[in-house]
């Protein structure tokens, strides 16, 4: 059975001129112990299908969807309550920025402390214990030091870290990790990405990576979501979508790189559309398999 | 004899952090003493993290900050930077286009008028004059004469950036620094403006300052680069030397952090991962 289970979820927005479908019809899932990444321009739906998924969305969109399981339970008509008792224990996220991710009110051991006094139902001797323990997993130094400091006396880097430290503080099954890096220099990213990866390799949680950068998607997924404009353009693991893509939206991704140009001039994804800047849905869809 | 565009001689810039009533006053040099020449019609990609002082540089090249020590010459000439001593024309020289196309342009303002400002400030053109001139540049930077008369909220992103890279070029300068022009754009839209970064040197022979953190697009763009780190330059040379043979061991730390999108690497990704699961 499959840990996360979608098919075929819509979601639109009310806007001044009608009903806009931010995600059209995506279907994917997700195994256990398996990473899937989801890559796509801004605006392709990407986050947006997620967010649906941890009832994040306000009230306003609309989401529809021919099933939506976790570990086979339909999430969606679960109640609020039931949802929260899920979302952070079961399913837990990451953002992108993790600065303004953490409330700059309160010690980021408090903000750690909260999430398992919640779910978790520990002491007060326990949760120090256990945030001492989570810090020291994810690579903060002098993590007793560190539980009395505000968000702001740290570092980019160093947020993140705390993020996945309170994502991780139960042990979730499905870890959604939205843009993880983007905000943070390429060095930083290199190790935020290998401590995700480690802990992914250690708990055999599923990790759902959504990202835009292709060198991520490589140096992370097992399998590949490309999407575009709300729409699934393609799905394969990581080697094939490389190696031998199926979509003509892959295709000019992949051609865009810098490190592929050949030439003076880079491809661009207009021209394997000649003229026409919107890909028909036919051409990723169809091919699917 | 090379034809030298800019040179730039042991250049400084510190900070003062005010005193405070328990705290003694305190001294950033965010640049510590940077030199380097860069020919016409090159391309100079300054690489390094967040903090490095690669947009303090950038910010002194342009005139934007007042340097604490060094010498700057531009097309032969040195360069007073001290507030007062700067002509209109040692500015039209150099132009910016700054990373974040949604910051840098004035929500209040048409188009036509961001890009005829520079016009009318520095020069005597009559309107008409200046309307011809902004259109034309729209033009060739891929919009169309439609777009004179909209405001910035409705173009995209990747259109934003050509708008910044049209105003910059109002002026016909002669070198540009492109402070991370391509960070804030999806990939697809940043070859596009790859592309036309690339088209506009060749028409006009521009001379680029390029400031990226991003590998792969300075391995695309650059002729020369310089690895800055604290403040320092810790690499200089062609893109060739430094690519293939980087000295310093920040350069191989950011080189070994760039993430790999070619088959060979996933493929040996992989095999590390199941070896790791069977052990």
């Amino acid at each position: 059975m499959a840990l996360l289970q979608i098919e075929n979820l819509t979601v639109e927005f009310e806007t001044a001129s009608g009903w806009f479908r931010a995600v059209d019809g995506v279907s994917m899932s997700v195994e256990k112990g398996e990473v899937l990444a989801i890559v796509g321009e801004s605006g392709s739906g990407k986050s947006v299908a997620m967010l649906a998924v941890m009832g994040l969305l306000p009230w306003t969109a609309k989401i529809t969807a021919d099933r939506m399981l976790f570990e086979g339970r339909d999430m969606r008509g679960i109640s609020p309550a039931d949802r929260r008792k899920m979302i952070g224990k079961d399913i837990a996220m990451i953002f992108q920025e993790p600065i303004a991710s953490l409330n700059p009110c309160f010690t980021v051991g408090f903000q750690i402390e909260e999430v398992l006094r919640i779910h978790l139902g520990l002491d007060k001797k326990a949760r120090r214990a256990r945030a001492i323990e989570l810090f020291r997993q994810v690579g903060l130094p002098n993590p007793e030091e560190r539980l009395n400091s505000f968000p702001h006396q740290m570092s980019g880097g160093q947020c993140q870290r705390v993020m996945i430290a309170i994502a991780i503080a139960c042990n979730p099954k499905l870890l959604i990790a939205d843009e993880p890096t983007t905000a943070l220099d390429v060095t930083i990213q290199k190790q935020i990405l290998d401590l995700i990866m480690a802990l992914q390799a250690k708990t055999g949680m599923g990790l759902i990576m959504i990202t835009h950068d292709m060198g991520v998607v490589a140096e992370t997924a097992d399998r590949v979501v490309v999407q575009y404009k709300g729409r699934k353009m393609e799905e394969a693991d990581v080697l094939t979508l490389f190696e031998n893509p199926k979509s003509n939206y892959t295709k000019a991704l992949l051609a865009a790189l810098p490190e592929n140009a050949t030439g003076d001039r880079l491809t661009t994804v207009s021209d394997f559309f000649d003229g026409n800047p919107e890909p028909a849905p036919s051409a990723g869809l169809g091919v699917t398999a | 004899m090379t034809d030298t565009m800019l040179e730039v001689r042991n250049i400084k810039r510190d900070y003062e952090l005010a005193a405070g009533l328990f705290k003694p006053k305190k001294i950033i040099h965010a640049v510590k003493g940077v030199s380097f020449k860069l020919e016409r019609g090159k391309t100079l990609a300054i690489v390094g993290e967040s903090g490095c002082g690669k947009s303090t540089l950038a910010r002194m090249l342009t005139f934007i900050d007042e340097p604490t020590g060094g010498e700057l010459y531009i097309d032969g000439d040195k360069m007073d930077t001290r507030p007062g001593h700067l002509t209109p024309e040692m500015r039209q020289k150099v132009q910016i286009v700054f990373q974040n196309p949604y910051g840098s342009l004035n929500p209040r303002q048409k188009i036509g008028d961001v890009l005829g400002e520079p016009l009318s400030i520095n020069t005597n053109m009559s309107a008409a004059e200046r309307r011809e001139r902004a259109t034309e540049m729209l033009v060739k930077v891929g919009l169309g004469p439609e777009h004179y008369n909209r405001y910035p909220h409705m173009f995209s992103g990747g259109q934003r950036q050509r708008i910044a890279i049209a105003r910059a070029l109002m002026m016909n300068p002669k070198l540009l620094v492109l402070d991370e022009p391509v960070s804030a754009l999806d990939l697809s839209v940043q070859a596009q403006v790859l592309n036309l970064l690339a088209d506009l040197q060749d028409e006009f022979g521009l001379t680029y300052v390029f400031i990226s953190h991003d590998l792969s697009v300075v391995r695309y763009i650059a002729d020369e680069v310089m690895v800055m780190y604290f403040g320092e330059a810790v690499e200089y040379g062609t893109r060739d030397e430094v690519f293939s043979d980087p000295k310093h061991e920040y350069t191989r730390t950011l080189f070994a952090a760039t993430p790999r999108a070619d088959v060979e690497s996933i493929r040996a990704r992989i095999a590390r991962k199941k070896a790791a699961a069977a052990a």
